[in-house]
């Protein structure tokens, strides 16, 4: 009997501590697919901010570090020169990354550092129980944005992938969806391109993926869904910012 | 023997940390201190290893937890503004119990402060700085020589206890220059790490953390921790005591108002008063014993620091209860010149042991 | 024995030069030696000032501020560490640059020489800072022209390799000048 289905050889059996409905789960399976597909686990480290992605390491078979908020890159950074065959890869949230964590990753970015970060963009903060993030979108009401998110007062949403694109030490940035199979899809040639960058050290490698927070959007897991498509994509388009094809460093 | 060489403090410190495998270095240039990364950016490389000139304090002092967390020797260095962006680093590092050698050589605080040499950090590095209940190794060289040395041992104790290890030296340590032997005294310990991450191959997957949720999970972990830092302080004591048997009065003084102590001893001792000093070369683990011991017979001390008194707490909890304390700090830049001692110890005798 | 001496003046008068020549033959000689240089702030304002003590015993304080000499190759230095010098202490002043009128203290050896004017007498003005390192072993007595000679290809810089019969031929003028007790 063959089997057309089965959990990823490297992604535990433990049952998950988010949320019904939310996205964070897929992002990690399909992570643990491209390790097995690539065969990279065995000399796979993986760094969790903080948030809901610090448990990296009950899901993920693998060694693990566990940064403190938004230092991620900067100990992928340390990782990586120590262990250059080693393939080292962060796990970041909007508020790790785009808060308070912005200076470690764009200069992990800038300087051009071998790894891979994987970017969980759900527009607010969750672990901490919603508040508003520097993705929020206008509008957008949380518990620190109770009227919803204005301009003229907190800014605009921030892009990542398109701000981190921008940098010569990039290799690889992109943004995608994890709303629909399709994007799931979409998702999965992401993640295993950002890996194999780094295989082929190529530079450093970005994937920002849009992804829900049902419970903190106080919607149902489907309308979280549905938001994404509807809300966050005309704001946050998919795509491939830049993607290095040879060894053309400057 | 190899010839000893005319050395700047911050430079035997640089070169003591290639002797002592250290081959990853990330730093943000702060004064006085710029020596020691441009030192190593020149010779790291040389000896196959690793500078970046990091973005900010707050980044080298997670680039070295990376470097650390994979089983290599790392170092950072800053002095005080760069040193309080480490506190969550280095808090981090103590709760996953990582080994790693914090440097900072002292300047003028609270602030941006100025350049001059002090001893205001000692609170920081001896009992606190980051969050949470842990403890910093801290060393406290006095000479040239001891840059070199302790680095080389605050490597090995980093490594031993896996707990963050921080040298503490004043502007002045760091700046001036003495006759220095810049190979290791005896062969360099290199303890095997059985918890680094180096991808799982052949073993089961490893993890370094600091997070704690489960009940009493983290109460366990800080007993655990408290267990090491009571052993660490029962085994790693390193003090230098001159002059103590006839002693009617004894210094306590670490880093240069030491150096300074000695020089004003030898005056007092000219002049026929009987002074000793204890100078602790390690301020965590303090010496305890020591201080208690003689100040059980002596009962008369002479605290002196470039702060407004920070050991004091110190010595007032390890000394004989009739022990009578005095202090002399000259902080934020002042200096404490010997005759300027010599003055507080005629003051401190003739104020008698109570 | 114990001697410790502040040489002060301004950068490029070769302070740090001469106090590395002294340290060096020090150690060289199995003394104790500690050099604090200025630093930071202080370096940047263009002074340049080097704090020696030498000994045959363990160094205590690398500071003092009560030197058994003082050479000030500048007027501010003067200013600054004149009344520092301790009590029948020496200060050698560098009278090219210094007015004599400056020299207040009665309790102490004045010892000014024309630096400039006899370096350049040498052939460089750049030798005046060896004016006055002749001086002061001649005056300090801790260590003699051969100690210093010794020294001087390990504290040349290969490119001014050149320089050092020079060198030592205007320390030898300095002692000469200090033994005839001139500028008194």
């Amino acid at each position: 009997m063959n089997a057309i289905f089965k959990r990823p050889d490297n992604l535990t059996d433990a049952a998950t501590h988010f949320c019904p409905g939310c996205t964070h789960g897929i992002a990690h399976r399909l992570i643990a697919e491209a390790m097995d597909e690539l065969g990279i686990a065995d000399r796979t480290i993986g760094i969790p901010g903080v948030g809901c992605c610090v448990f990296l390491y009950r899901y993920f078979p693998i060694d693990a570090l566990e940064a403190p908020h938004g230092r991620a890159p900067a100990c992928a950074t340390g990782m990586k020169r120590a262990q250059p065959d080693r393939i080292i890869f962060a796990y970041q949230g909007d508020g790790d990354m785009a808060a308070i964590g912005t200076s470690e990753i764009i200069h992990a970015a800038n300087r051009g550092e071998n790894i891979t970060v994987f970017f969980i963009n759900n527009s607010v903060y969750g672990m901490t129980g919603g508040q508003m993030a520097p993705t929020t979108l206008l509008g957008q009401q949380t518990t620190t944005s109770p009227f919803g998110r204005d301009f003229k007062s907190e800014g605009y949403p921030i892009k990542m992938a398109e701000m981190l694109a921008t940098l010569e030490g990039v290799a690889y940035s992109t943004r995608v969806s994890l709303h629909s199979p399709k994007h799931v899809n979409q998702a999965k040639k992401a993640i295993r391109k950002a890996f194999e960058m780094q295989i082929n050290e190529m530079g450093f490698s970005v994937v920002e993926m849009l992804s829900t927070c049902n419970t903190n959007w106080r919607v149902s897991p489907l309308e979280a869904l549905t938001m994404i498509e509807r809300e966050m994509i005309p704001y946050f388009p998919l795509g491939v910012f830049k993607e290095r094809t040879g060894k053309d460093f400057l | 023997m190899t010839e000893k060489k005319l050395t700047k403090g911050n430079i035997a410190l640089a070169e003591g940390a290639i002797q002592a495998g250290c081959r990853f270095y990330f730093g943000y240039p702060i004064t006085p201190q710029n020596d020691i990364p441009e030192y190593l950016a020149r010779n790291l490389p040389k000896n196959g290893g690793t500078f970046i000139p990091a973005e900010s304090e707050i980044a080298s002092i997670n680039m070295v937890m990376g470097a650390s967390a994979s089983g290599k020797r790392a170092m950072t260095s800053s002095s005080g503004p760069g040193i309080s962006l480490m506190q969550e680093g280095i808090s981090y590092l103590a709760g996953s119990e990582m080994p790693a050698v914090i440097v900072n050589i002292m300047r003028c605080g609270p602030g941006l402060g100025g350049i001059a040499p002090t001893q205001g950090d000692y609170n920081q590095a001896v009992h606190g700085g980051g969050h949470g209940d842990y403890r910093n190794i801290v060393l406290a060289p006095g000479s040239v020589q001891e840059m070199f040395d302790l680095t080389i041992r605050a490597f090995e104790l980093a490594d031993k206890y896996r707990n963050p290890t921080m040298i503490i030296a004043d502007a002045m340590i760091g700046q001036f220059q003495e006759p220095c032997r810049l190979t290791p005294e005896k062969p360099v310990e290199f303890p095997e790490k059985p918890w680094a991450l180096t991808g799982r191959k052949g073993r089961s997957p490893r993890l370094l953390k600091s997070l704690y949720l489960g009940d009493y999970e983290q109460e366990e972990h800080n007993l655990f921790l408290k267990k090491k830092y009571d052993e660490i302080q029962e085994n790693e004591v390193m003090v230098e005591m001159q002059n103590l048997d006839d002693a009617e009065l004894i210094i306590v003084a670490f880093g240069t108002p030491a150096r300074v102590a000695k020089t004003a001893i030898s005056l007092a001792r000219a002049e026929g008063l009987k002074v000793g000093l204890i100078r602790p070369i390690t301020l965590f683990p303090f010496p305890v014993k020591q201080v208690f011991e003689h100040s059980a017979r002596v009962k008369n001390i002479l605290v002196v620091e470039m702060n407004t008194g920070q050991m004091v707490r110190d010595v007032r909890i390890a000394a004989h209860k009739d022990a009578a304390i005095h202090f002399y700090g000259r902080p934020g830049g002042g200096f404490p010149f010997p005759d300027d001692v010599l003055g507080e110890i005629k003051k401190a005798l003739a104020g008698g042991a109570r | 024995m114990y001697y410790d001496v502040i040489m002060a003046g301004f950068g490029g008068q070769g302070i740090q030069t001469i106090s590395q020549i002294v340290a060096l033959a020090a150690i060289r000689k199995g003394l104790n030696v500690t050099y604090l240089p200025s630093y930071g702030v202080e370096k940047r304002g263009g002074r340049t000032n080097v704090t020696l003590v030498i000994a045959d015993e363990e160094i205590g304080s690398m500071v003092t501020n009560h030197p058994k000499c003082v050479i000030a190759m500048d007027a501010i230095a003067v200013d600054k560490y004149q009344s520092q010098v301790a009590p029948r202490g020496l200060l050698i002043t560098n009278a090219s640059l210094v007015p004599e009128s400056m020299l207040e203290r009665k309790d102490i050896e004045p010892l000014p020489l024309r630096c400039n004017d006899e370096a350049l007498a040498l052939g460089s003005a750049q030798l005046s800072n060896m004016i006055a390192l002749g001086a002061f072993l001649q005056r300090s007595g801790i260590l003699g022209i051969g100690d210093v000679e010794s020294v001087m290809d390990d504290v040349t810089p290969e490119r001014l390799k050149k320089t050092i019969p020079a060198n030592l031929a205007a320390i030898r003028r300095g002692i000469e000048i200090a033994a005839n007790g001139r500028g008194r």
